[in-house]
């Protein structure tokens, strides 16, 4: 067996022209149950929509073909073991935290972490230590942890597990994820890395370093935004310092018992592609996304930011596979662009935030969508262009941890108006979007600094996400 | 022996051509090209399936694309024509002295090189001095052009494959951009028949009235393309297609087979079913 097999893929096959029949769920029966959906789908979808069966294994229990193609999918990727995840690159990011620290144990990360990792804490009763992503305020984005602010963390917090890296960062930023694997590993912590955006890096050239290449402990794919498996499927990724039997267990206190075949053999089968072509489709990637940057920096007032940012400490690197535009220069925010692109172009971008708009590229474009796209973008200049807005600067704030998240979340808590509440300990959790970093956490400390720090950011306009109260004049305080 | 090619024009209705022999059939890096002599309508030439041209009735949709725009604007010199691989629309073109410049970009090398060789009644005039042939992307040449074009045609395939992009709000806003101020850009608009197509048509007319002040459609019948019914496009800065329809264009005493001046002010009577479409785009 070797990278050309796909397992699962090759079982589903073998399952459909058996034509056994079925008195097991699901209920469909191949289709025949539900004909507008078979219409829709198609048949062939549909008759592997299978539930776990001996000759297609089980993801809870494996112990033929996803326990083969794991292990391929392990040796693709340089890991010690590899589960597929069927819930989303979420799931895999809590199983990390979980599997790396207990309730009341530390955890350092940088404060720029995905929701699905704070979500993780309230889950597990992890103490979390924040570290300083540094801000690009030009841009007004959130970048990487540099080495300083970590080896700060690490000694202020000796008796911490674990480290937790979003590595890259949704807008291609890097971290210098190597030393950061020698602090750690010097200091008996484990480095979990939410790759969620890099699938890319083990099979393209000229790429950032790889979290399981670097030497990280853990590592969350999400195969299905570079990959190309389908969406909610994962990988999570084991080096050898884990204990991935536990990690299993750990994986199950929350993983459905029905995994879906179509997600399981989209896995199966993104790997064996990324395998056997990912450094033509990667070097197709690159190649499509330097020629859209160099297209858009040439239209002029679009700055499409890349490898000339790096500066070896909060951006150690760039994934040159992201292209994120900056518009502040033709005076419209990068939400507006992001809406005339989809209003008025049929052009549908990741997102847009206040200064950028982020587009995926991949080996699924052709040179006909760039062109479209940057045609598109110098019409947009030339019809709603105008005079350059000023990015504003956001400042990091250090936040004091009370309670641990947790411990916040599950306590009673009362609403109180936001400028009534300073001193109190928040019970929910504030985001302020850009920069895309948390400005509270449930189970922390709300300053009179923070309070002027929503109302500044709601006055320029950014997105505050997350409270109940979703103009944010109440927030909800842990009681006592 | 009973060699027939078929195009589909829904799943459920397609037109057959019998064919003598397949003359040849090639794979470019954007497209399968085949040739074809027939019976009933002479050599014929297929992308992807769908015909193209055919010996016996392409004079119509040339002389529709090219006439029209040269009749209401006599001193147009600087043209840019996009796709026209076969040639038809330039020769049509290089019958008026007056016009200095013809920039044509196809995408496809292989479509002219095949036309070249198999298909000189509509490939004749690529070498006149005044052409000159790029073989780029349509809207990225497009792109880099700024008030430079009396006219533009847009000579595309349908809008599925290659020629996809010359169907969109920012191909038809930069080909705004690339045109003088008394600019015109001719398209072909698709046939208003069937559904499909008609949704195609629709959009294309929505995107071309939001970047021109007038945005008109006329109409031929051209017996190969799907239902007979074509449409084009005229758009302008200025220029109305009838009201400013040049009265001497008759002396320049061009030989046309389908064009003729008094069809010219009729064509763009259109039947009430396509003004509905219009509207409703």
């Amino acid at each position: 067996m070797d990278q050309r097999n796909a397992p699962i893929h090759e079982a589903l096959k073998k399952h459909r022209s058996d034509r056994i029949v079925h008195f097991d769920v699901p209920g469909h029966k191949g289709g025949r149950g539900n004909k507008e959906l078979t219409d829709f789908l198609g048949e062939k979808c549909l008759q592997v929509d299978v539930n776990s069966m001996k000759p297609v294994d089980n993801l809870n229990h494996p112990v033929s073909v996803i326990k083969d193609a794991q292990q391929l999918a392990a040796e693709a990727f340089g890991a010690n073991r590899c589960f597929f995840i069927v819930n989303g690159t979420t799931a895999a990011v809590q199983a990390m935290v979980l599997s790396a620290c207990k309730a009341g144990e530390k955890i350092l990360m940088p404060r720029n972490v995905h929701i699905s990792a704070i979500n993780a804490l309230i889950l597990s009763g992890a103490i979390p230590v924040y570290i300083d992503p540094g801000i690009n305020n030009r841009l007004g984005i959130a970048l990487g942890m540099s080495i300083a602010d970590i080896k700060k963390g690490m000694d202020e917090h000796p008796d911490a597990r674990a480290i937790l890296v979003n590595n890259p960062t949704y807008y291609g930023i890097c971290s210098n994820l190597k030393e950061i694997v020698e602090l750690a590993h010097s200091r008996g912590m484990l480095v979990l890395v939410d790759e969620a955006h890099g699938t890319h890096f083990y099979f393209g050239d000229n790429l950032p370093v790889s979290a399981m290449k670097a030497g990280a402990d853990m590592a969350s794919i999400s195969m299905h935004k570079t990959g190309g498996s389908l969406t909610q499927s994962s990988l999570l990724l084991c080096g050898k310092n884990v204990n991935s039997d536990y990690v299993r267990q750990i994986i199950g206190l929350t993983q459905t018992t029905s995994a879906s075949y179509l997600l399981l053999s989209s896995l199966d089968l993104a790997r064996k592609n990324l395998s056997l072509n990912g450094r033509e489709i990667f070097s197709k990637t690159v190649d499509y996304a330097e020629y859209a940057r160099r297209e858009i920096n040439s239209l002029g007032g679009y700055y499409a930011f890349s490898r000339e940012l790096v500066d070896f400490d909060c951006i150690y690197d760039f994934d040159l596979t992201k292209l994120s535009v900056n518009t502040r220069e033709i005076g419209l925010a990068g939400v507006e662009v992001y809406d005339i692109l989809r209003d008025d172009y049929g052009i549908q971008v990741e997102f847009g935030d206040l200064g950028n708009i982020l587009a995926i590229v991949s080996a699924g474009d052709r040179a006909m969508e760039i062109e479209r796209l940057v045609s598109a973008l110098y019409e947009i200049k030339r019809l709603y262009g105008k005079e350059s807005a000023k990015m504003f600067d956001l400042n990091y704030i250090n936040p004091s941890v009370v309670y641990t998240p947790q411990k916040a979340f599950y306590s009673d808590k009362k609403n109180i108006s936001l400028k009534d509440s300073k001193g109190r300990v928040s019970g929910e959790f504030v985001m302020a979007y850009p920069p895309g970093i948390p400005v509270l956490a449930p189970g922390e400390r709300i300053t009179g600094e923070i309070i002027d720090y929503i109302a500044y950011a709601k006055d320029k306009g950014s997105l505050l996400m997350g409270p109940q109260d979703m103009k944010l004049e109440n927030i909800l305080v842990v009681e006592g | 022996m009973d060699l027939w090619f078929t195009e589909y024009y829904t799943k459920n209705a397609r037109f057959s051509i019998k064919v003598d022999k397949p003359v040849i059939s090639l794979e470019s890096e954007f497209q399968r090209i085949d040739v074809f002599d027939s019976y009933a309508f002479g050599r014929i030439l297929v992308l992807d399936g769908y015909l193209m041209l055919t010996e016996k009735d392409e004079f119509i949709y040339h002389e529709m694309m090219t006439h029209i725009p040269m009749a209401v604007n006599p001193s147009i010199h600087d043209i840019l024509v996009i796709g026209a691989g076969d040639g038809g629309v330039v020769r049509e073109l290089t019958k008026y002295d007056s016009i200095k410049r013809i920039d044509m970009v196809e995408i496809d090398k292989l479509v002219v090189d095949v036309c070249r060789e198999y298909l000189p009644q509509t490939a004749c005039r690529l070498d006149d001095p005044r052409v000159h042939i790029y073989y780029e992307d349509g809207l990225k040449f497009v792109r880099g052009k700024y008030n430079e074009y009396d006219l533009i045609i847009v000579d595309s395939t349908d809008p599925f494959g290659p020629g996809e992009d010359l169907f969109t709000r920012e191909f038809y806003g930069n080909c705004y951009k690339a045109l003088n101020e008394t600019g015109i850009m001719v398209n072909q608009h698709e046939s208003p028949y069937y559904p499909n197509d008609a949704l195609v048509m629709q959009k294309a007319h929505k995107r071309i009235k939001s970047v021109f002040p007038i945005a008109r459609i006329y109409q031929a019948h051209i017996p190969t393309y799907p239902s007979g019914h074509w449409l084009f496009g005229f758009a302008s800065k200025g220029f109305d297609p009838i009201a400013n329809l040049n009265p001497n264009w008759d002396t320049l005493g061009l030989k046309t087979r389908y064009y003729n001046t008094e069809l010219h002010k009729g064509c763009f009577a259109l039947p009430s079913y396509v003004r509905e479409l219009m509207e409703n785009a």
